[in-house]
């Protein structure tokens, strides 16, 4: 155990100075790219909103079956088969047909090439369970047909999400997956965290249709409040224009009335709807619908035929910017709900920050001295192994572009705890051997031999347990599993190459000395 | 040397009933999950007017109808911390910043937010239970793989006994458990596992050294021989520890709180606890020299 070749030497005192230098990157700027890497502070040491958002997916399922009773119904009309008294309940539809074609609805549902229930041949399972119950036939979305709804509207939502954070403009925002319904989002250093949060809690699904007083419009209509008063109006369902047409979107200020408005233009489709719905209905309302939500109804005195026009409703320049993002962004395919936020101001993040470096000098200088005490110069071997040790871990860290965290922070003060465990493990074989082995030279060897499957055993443990955190724990916690984690194999690195080989160059220096430890 | 062993018995009617009585405060009292588990919403604030007070600041949260709510002083003389329960309002925070700036002024800094809902506070729950639980498990695996079973049981029952005792501790001083608990707790089984090791390492070679020594003397002389080492060991992390909990900022004092238990539990445990099994389960040189023929 006590011999160093010079090749050894020379790659130690190597590696040493390879991860000193990325360490010390954190603090100086380097030119050259590898070099120049920083350990990234987590949102609770800079500041930052963590949200998580969930997709509310029942509005989709909802509508998709309700596209469905219309499907099914013209699917096997083609087939002269009538489906009766076809209802949606509960996110299951259900209907009855005679008695003569029920096998052939069930043929049609279990055929794996039919068109009205798409089969997923990796799954071996269709989009819909159908279940003849007596008289009447229910259908639902199998558990694969979920599946496939719920990615479908996660990655659209993901996609919105991803907009409108990006129009907003934050430095390095994480937009990730969680599951298949939730999204993840991070967002380092926001000022105004309140209004992330409500653009992100907006479905923006805008509609142009016309206020109407006739109830048996054919396409139904609907009772809808005004967004900023008590009021309501009888909104016809009928959409003339929605917010897919939307090409652009900029608040505005309109010189006439000194009001602020949401200017838009259209794209050539919607434009031509807009025109043509414009001049069969001048003088008529036309609501503009957000969310469920009247913003203005405006009566139409002219034929618009640019493809531009304005939203009015009483806008705030802030509430008039915030409104276009949206319509510029597009509309979410289902609600978001926020299911855990986390978020920390700037100034608590500095606080952190300085409280945890504090705490680490101090908490390192009190083992530093504690060992120097008990140990003179053995514990001095210790201590540079000790320094090193935590520039290795922070240059693991760089590499790597981690993230720190204020409990990972924790996770290097308490390294530096337990790093010195190991060299006081061999430190006390050592002196056990002495009593018997007078010679320092094999004292010192089988000091190292007999300790090794102890500091191995002890690491192993601390190891697993800084493993399952990393992989069971979120955010911050994560953070403290990382520094743990990595500060175990800095530890051994350090004692077995570093400590060790002071350790050799002093005892072969000093090999007749008696009570040398 | 130190007769250890010869308060084995003494040290054993202890920790059972520091277990026991751990266990009843557990079921009675029950633990203070805080908001990662429990769901709702946190608020640390910051006031630059030193007029403002605890009592006057619950008095006009009281008034928006949150709920159960807690204010209290948070480190800081101005830092205040806020707790409710779960709100289904999206926008209470807003409402309580415009409230309290009605009331007292635009005095308050928000610096940090925190606000789970039922769903999630479940889930973190379940995940906690399940990481401990997984800890426990692959510890007591990694301990047979590398030991007899007498051994495997000896370290799992002091780590029982490390996680049992720190959180009835922390259920008698109705200290908050959340995330960062968690951690701590995984951090103590993996440290008392260490300190059981070291110890455990030693009986096994000292059983193959002496085939006379009963397990009972045997455990002392393997204590003694780690002693200085396992003293050593604990004042370096006790060291790092305190230092976190000083000067480590609110945030992590519950953390390193649990920590400091747990490690001299841990340490005790090594000591009290698992040697005993051993002596308990009469191991003897055999049981070691079964495990070399094995091998």
């Amino acid at each position: 155990m006590l011999y160093f070749s010079k090749f050894r030497i020379f790659f130690i005192f190597l590696i040493s100075l390879l991860f000193i230098l990325f360490a010390s990157s954190n603090i100086f700027k380097f030119t050259n790219k590898l070099l120049n890497k920083k350990i990234n502070l987590g949102l609770d040491l800079q500041g930052g909103s963590y949200l998580l958002l969930e997709i509310d997916n029942t509005p989709i399922i909802e509508q998709k079956l309700q596209n469905l009773t219309i499907t099914i119904r013209n699917y096997f009309k083609e087939k002269n088969i009538k489906i009766k008294n076809i209802k949606l309940n509960n996110q299951k539809l259900s209907f009855t047909v005679d008695e003569q074609y029920k096998k052939i609805i069930l043929d049609e549902f279990s055929d794996e090439e039919s068109n009205i229930n798409p089969y997923y041949q990796r799954f071996k399972t269709h989009q819909l369970d159908i279940i003849d119950s007596n008289n009447s036939f229910t259908v639902s979305y199998s558990n694969q047909g979920i599946i496939e709804l719920k990615t479908s509207s996660q990655d659209q939502a993901l996609e919105i999400v991803r907009r409108r954070v990006d129009e907003i403009g934050t430095n390095e925002p994480n937009i990730l997956k969680r599951g298949n319904d939730r999204i993840l989002v991070e967002l380092p250093g926001l000022d105004d965290p309140m209004r992330i949060k409500s653009l992100l809690g907006k479905t923006a699904n805008l509609t142009f249709r016309f206020v109407t007083n006739n109830t048996e419009d054919s396409f139904g209509a609907e009772k809808l409040m005004y967004e900023d008063s008590t009021e309501e109006a009888m909104v016809s369902k009928r959409i003339i224009l929605s917010g897919d047409n939307l090409l652009d979107a900029q608040p505005r200020m309109n010189n006439e009335t000194n009001e602020t408005v949401v200017s838009f233009t259209l794209d050539r489709v919607g434009a031509k709807r807009f025109g043509k719905a414009t001049s069969t209905g001048i003088g008529k309302q036309l609501a503009i619908v957000l969310d469920g939500k009247i913003i203005s109804a405006p009566v139409i005195r002219d034929t618009i035929a640019s493809g531009s026009g304005q939203i009015s409703g009483g806008f705030t320049f802030q509430s008039a910017t915030d409104l276009a993002l949206l319509l510029r962004s597009g509309a979410l395919p289902a609600p978001l709900k926020i299911i855990e936020e986390r978020t920390v101001g700037p100034d608590l993040g500095q606080d952190s920050i300085n409280a945890g470096m504090i705490a680490l000098i101090i908490g390192f200088f009190l083992v530093i001295l504690f060992i120097f005490i008990k140990y003179k110069i053995f514990g001095l071997i210790t201590n540079v192994a000790l320094i090193i040790n935590l520039f290795i871990l922070v240059g693991v860290l760089t590499i790597f572009e981690a993230t720190l965290t204020l409990p990972g922070i924790a996770g290097i003060i308490l390294t530096v705890g337990m790093a010195v465990d190991a060299n006081v493990l061999i430190f006390e074989r050592i002196k056990e051997e002495l009593r018997n082995e007078k010679n320092n030279l094999i004292a010192f060897d089988s000091g190292y031999t007999k300790s090794r499957t102890a500091i191995l055993d002890a690491n192993i443990t601390t190891l697993i347990a800084a493993i399952i955190l990393f992989f069971m724990g979120s955010g911050p916690i994560k953070g403290f599993s990382l520094t743990l984690g990595i500060g175990i194999f800095t530890t051994l690195f350090s004692v077995y190459f570093i400590a060790r080989l002071l350790t050799v160059l002093y005892v072969s220096k000093n090999k007749e000395k008696e009570g040398l430890i | 040397m130190i007769a250890f062993n010869k308060y084995y018995n003494k040290f054993n009617i202890l920790s059972v009933s520091l277990v026991v009585i751990s266990m009843l405060f557990l079921l009675f009292k029950g633990l203070n999950f805080g908001i990662d588990f429990k769901g709702g919403t946190l608020i640390e604030l910051r006031s630059t007017d030193s007029k403002i007070n605890v009592s006057s600041l619950r008095d006009n949260l009281n008034q928006m109808n949150l709920g159960d709510i807690s204010v209290k002083k948070f480190g800081n003389d101005t830092d205040y911390l806020i707790k409710f329960e779960i709100n289904d309002n999206k926008n209470v925070i807003e409402e309580i910043k415009t409230n309290l700036d009605k009331s007292f002024g635009n005095n308050f800094n928000f610096r940090r937010v925190e606000n789970v809902g039922p769903k999630v506070s479940a889930e973190l729950l379940r995940s906690g239970i399940i990481a401990i639980s997984v800890a426990l498990a692959l510890m007591l695996i990694y301990i047979w793989i590398r030991f007899e079973w007498q051994f495997s049981l000896g370290a799992i029952i002091a780590l029982f006994h490390d996680v049992i005792v720190t959180l009835g501790l922390f259920s008698l001083l109705g200290l908050e458990i959340n995330l960062s608990i968690i951690a701590a707790v995984l951090t103590i089984v993996g440290y008392s596992m260490n300190d059981t090791v070291v110890i455990f390492d030693r009986v096994r070679e000292n059983l193959r050294k002496y085939s006379d020594i009963k397990i009972f003397d045997l455990t002392n002389i393997s204590i003694n021989e780690t002693l200085s080492r396992t003293l050593i060991t604990s004042v370096t992390t006790l060291l790092a520890l305190l230092s976190i909990f000083l000067f480590g900022g609110e945030v992590l004092k519950g953390f390193s709180l649990a920590m400091i238990f747990g490690v001299i539990f841990g340490t005790y445990s090594s000591i009290y606890i698992a040697n005993t099994v051993l002596v308990r389960l009469n191991v003897t040189q055999k049981t070691v020299l079964r495990e070399d023929s094995k091998n």
